[in-house]
């Protein structure tokens, strides 16, 4: 199995990239955790330009979507929403709709912020848009808030609370990621 | 009268299926300022030994526009991924002249909750080929949430854009097998 991080923050010290690497320890070892480093070379959007072959950038963002068993989403909260990036590489992500790469695709959302609320408007959203593009959104939230203080020099999380909602999330993504019996 | 007779005639006896040409499974829910309708295309339906069960296939749903389609197979609404059918069983049925009542068990993505549907039935008549066959029209009124097809959008005024009663409605031809 396969799981891709997204980070919706572009810095290199980004706290929801570290969120990440959290999660990405939390994991089963047989589950195989790639963090994606492209966000920043999709393009904007543009109806005109999504054609066969897509721009080098939005295609290598869906190219690791379709590759990818299920994502989990870490992300910041600009002006009490998704961050522009992010939710741009989504919409090249969600065309065409009726096929995209995101369908019945399992995915997970969490968050962090400097802020005291943990980015959960942000995650909200992004849950809202993930929901539209036709993926699998499981439930379950983990808000880091105050997060330049939640991690140590090494990247871990200092307060083992959120760990453990961390490790529930993760577990959660997982165990909707393996084959199910088709019922009516 | 007792239940069991007006079950027994409620009905006609034996094996008889829906004519899926001159027959329709649709449905319609209000939305915004108006009702929206939708149909399922492909459908089984089957009266035998008093009962009638169906089945619809939810990849087979059809609206006017194919992402609509699209969203609405996706996990916000059906999953048709994972439960792929909708079914309907009834537990009895019961008639009056024309009008048919049947109580029965509808599932959809998964949740399967009791459903009291309503409608006219006519008696069976003999068609140009030589088959028997009678009309049932039926409609249902179902709580969506119930079924977990929770999705909504909220309009400027705060109100949700999408009923949570959603009417499904059955018009069948059903042939005698022969």
């Amino acid at each position: 199995m396969r799981i891709l991080g997204i980070s919706g923050s572009l810095r290199d010290a980004s706290y929801n990239t570290k969120l990440l690497r959290v999660a990405g320890r939390l994991l089963p070892d047989d589950v195989e955790f790639v963090v994606w480093d492209g966000l920043k070379a999709v393009p904007p959007y543009d109806e005109d330009d999504d054609r066969d072959p897509a721009p080098e950038g939005a295609q290598r963002f869906r190219d690791a979507i379709a590759g990818a068993d299920a994502i989990l989403f870490a992300t910041p909260e600009y002006n009490s929403s998704v961050p522009g990036q992010l939710k741009n590489a989504i919409d090249w992500a969600s065309r065409p709709l009726a096929t995209n790469v995101l369908r019945n695709k399992p995915v997970a959302v969490i968050g962090a912020s400097a802020g005291m609320f943990g980015a959960v408007w942000a995650q909200a959203d992004l849950r809202k848009v993930l929901a539209a593009t036709g993926a699998r959104v499981i439930e379950g939230e983990v808000a880091v808030g105050h997060a330049h203080t939640r991690f140590d020099e090494e990247g871990n999380l200092t307060d083992d609370n959120l760990v453990q909602q961390i490790d529930e999330v993760v577990h959660t993504l997982v165990a909707e990621t393996q084959p199910v019996a088709v019922a009516a | 009268m007792s239940t069991i007779q007006q079950t027994t005639q409620a009905v006609p006896t034996g094996t008889w299926s829906a004519d899926p040409v001159h027959s329709e499974v649709a449905f319609s829910v209000e939305y915004m300022a108006g009702t929206f309708r939708g149909t399922f295309e492909k459908f089984d339906v089957q009266l035998a030994d008093g009962v009638l069960s169906g089945t619809a296939d939810v990849t087979s749903i059809s609206v006017k526009d194919e992402n609509l389609e699209a969203h609405l197979l996706s996990p916000d609404f059906f999953d048709a991924e994972r439960h792929p059918e909708l079914s309907f069983r009834s537990t009895t049925i019961s008639r009056d002249r024309d009008k048919v009542t049947i109580a029965g068990e509808v599932t959809i993505k998964g949740h399967t909750e009791t459903a009291e549907i309503r409608g006219t039935i006519s008696d069976p008549i003999t068609d140009p080929w030589n088959n028997e066959r009678f009309g049932l029209k039926l409609e249902t009124t179902l709580d969506r949430t119930k079924f977990g097809l929770n999705w909504n959008n909220p309009l400027p005024s705060g109100e949700q854009a999408l009923a949570n009663d959603v009417t499904l409605i059955a018009e069948l031809q059903l042939v005698k097998a022969a």
